[in-house]
């Protein structure tokens, strides 16, 4: 009896989830779908948004991410491969660096939308630009994804690293061809998480790519990301709800694609590492 | 493709075993951190032959096997000392090439460790690494290969498939058959029969037996009855003050038949132990 009452709970419970978030969903269908249209994605804003489409926002969100993703890809695997296998548990630097990544990640975003803004923009000189925001961005993707690259790393099994040491393979071998692979679906978790966390970031992009809603022509201009348009749109423009749950549900349809793609990339990465070559 | 086999490739060359020392241990001390768990041993490895490493558990027989490749190395505290003459120089030298030893001293497994990787690029990877790049060598040297450990027939039509998905027994071949892919001369084996069930053992046991001769083959086991059957030789470790020591060596019948040491009478009839 406890046993189906409990079952029965934590379906009432999951159900109650997936009503909150349809809820949601249909409330941006609600007055964003008669606004969705093939020529709200492929024009220009006009009348601050209120009219026309989110091309150029578009183009914007998508270099940003693209700039976060250059950056923290590398130098967050890279991180994770010195933090799980070149230095030991104990390294006083590594226990250092792990303690500043999980104060990090529990820093809100508007200290580094802060922080870039006096970093990249001022300090550096990047100005309100694609380019500062998309490292501010990395910034603060970094620490979670560090941290979830390096527990997969360390939960491969120890026996490969023995195995490939056995064998006379060099230790950055044995990471490149058999400990990353194993511990892909940690390390595309990781990437997914970011990619969600960048596309939906507002507070660290107001002070860093800025809001201009021109088309970028570099990475040097100012770009306005897709969450900044939302946001704009709801709580400065009047009349510019439409277009706000439109844009809004373009922005989960980009989440879910980029979702996929990250899986389907991982996929073949994964697949490159077991097929014959 | 007979050149970095001791005698030669299994299919081809005579079994023997010639009291020629292969690796020579002098005065070999283990150490974590501070406690010492092995001592003094000094054993000649003898060339061709089946070395059996018996005694109870935590006498440093593993501890023993693993410095011989150096691996012990990547074991946080350990200490090794002593000499272990391979080739006329003591490889527990700072300067020893460890990747080159390690391709010369190849070591199998207590558990199976096939990388999660295609059975083919199990054995293509160490290949690669040594710098074999043409194709269809790779490919000879794989056939011949699993075909000395006797999965060939297995496993030819399905190379592609992930290697974890092989049973036990076939991981622990695949494991000896990426040893022996190396072309090594010397093989160092951790109890490579006590995770497999009797069947898969026996087969492993068999595919021991084939490689006297051919390659020097060093293997601790726990179980005594395997020990007689495969070795040519046995030594026998035995714990004194705590400390593992190295108590009997000889012929592997003379010493389970007339063991000298009265520890070793006593441990190979199973009153110690």
């Amino acid at each position: 009896m406890a046993e189906r009452l409990f079952q029965l709970s934590i379906w009432l419970v999951a159900l109650l989830v997936l009503l909150i978030l349809l809820w949601l969903v249909q409330g941006l269908l609600d007055q964003g779908l008669a606004k969705l249209s093939f020529e709200f994605l492929f024009s220009h804003p006009q009348n601050a948004g209120r009219d026309g489409g989110i091309l150029s926002i578009l183009v914007a969100t998508l270099l940003i991410l693209a700039v976060t993703l250059v950056v923290a890809l590398p130098l967050g695997l890279a991180s994770a491969v010195w933090l799980a296998e070149f230095t030991t548990t104990n390294n006083v630097w590594a226990r250092k660096v792990r303690l500043a990544l999980d104060v990090m990640a529990g820093v809100p975003s508007i200290v580094f939308g802060l922080f870039g803004y006096a970093f990249f923009s001022i300090f550096m000189g990047m100005g309100f630009s694609i380019l500062s925001g998309g490292l501010t961005l990395a910034c603060m993707i970094l620490p979670v994804f560090i941290r979830t690259c390096e527990i997969g790393l360390r939960d491969a099994n120890d026996s490969w690293r023995q195995g490939a040491a056995a064998l006379g393979m060099p230790k950055i071998k044995a990471v490149w061809y058999i400990l990353l692979p194993a511990a892909l679906p940690a390390i595309s978790a990781g990437l997914i998480l970011g990619i969600g966390r960048s596309t939906a970031e507002t507070a660290a992009l107001i002070f860093t790519s800025g809001y201009v809603d021109r088309m970028p022509e570099s990475l040097m201009d100012s770009g306005r990301a897709l969450s900044v348009h939302i946001y704009d749109l709801s709580m400065n423009v009047t009349g510019g709800d439409a277009a706000a749950q439109a844009s809004a549900l373009i922005l989960l349809m980009v989440i879910i694609l980029l979702n996929m793609l990250a899986f389907a990339v991982t996929d073949l990465w994964l697949g490159r590492s077991v097929i014959n070559d | 493709m007979t050149k970095g086999y001791t005698i030669g490739q299994l299919t081809e060359a005579k079994a023997c075993c010639e009291p020629i020392a292969h690796l020579s241990v002098r005065d070999l001390s283990v150490k974590y951190q501070q406690k010492t768990v092995l001592e003094n041993v000094d054993l000649d490895i003898y060339k061709g032959c089946i070395t059996a490493l018996i005694g109870p558990s935590g006498c440093g027989k593993t501890s023993f096997l693993s410095a011989l490749n150096r691996l012990i190395d990547m074991t946080n505290g350990a200490s090794v000392s002593g000499q272990v003459w391979f080739d006329d120089k003591d490889m527990l030298d700072r300067q020893t090439d460890l990747l080159n030893l390690r391709r010369r001293i190849g070591m199998i497994f207590q558990k199976p460790n096939p990388f999660p990787l295609s059975i083919y690029r199990n054995l293509a990877l160490p290949l690669h690494e040594i710098g074999v790049k043409d194709k269809q060598l790779i490919h000879q040297k794989i056939e011949t290969v699993l075909k000395d450990v006797g999965l060939w027939e297995e496993v030819h039509h399905q190379l592609d498939m992930t290697a974890t998905k092989l049973s036990g027994g076939q991981q622990q071949r695949l494991c000896i058959a990426r040893a022996l892919v190396l072309e090594p001369e010397i093989l160092l084996m951790d109890e490579p029969c006590s995770a497999l069930d009797p069947i898969s053992s026996a087969i492993v046991e068999d595919l021991i037996v084939s490689l006297c001769g051919r390659y020097t083959v060093v293997i601790v086991t726990h179980n005594l009855a395997q020990a007689k059957r495969v070795a040519n030789y046995a030594a026998f470790f035995w714990m004194q003050e705590r400390v593992g020591k190295l108590i009997e060596f000889g012929h592997s019948q003379r010493l389970f038949e007339q063991p000298r040491n009265p520890l070793t009478a006593a441990f190979v009839n199973g009153r110690k132990g």
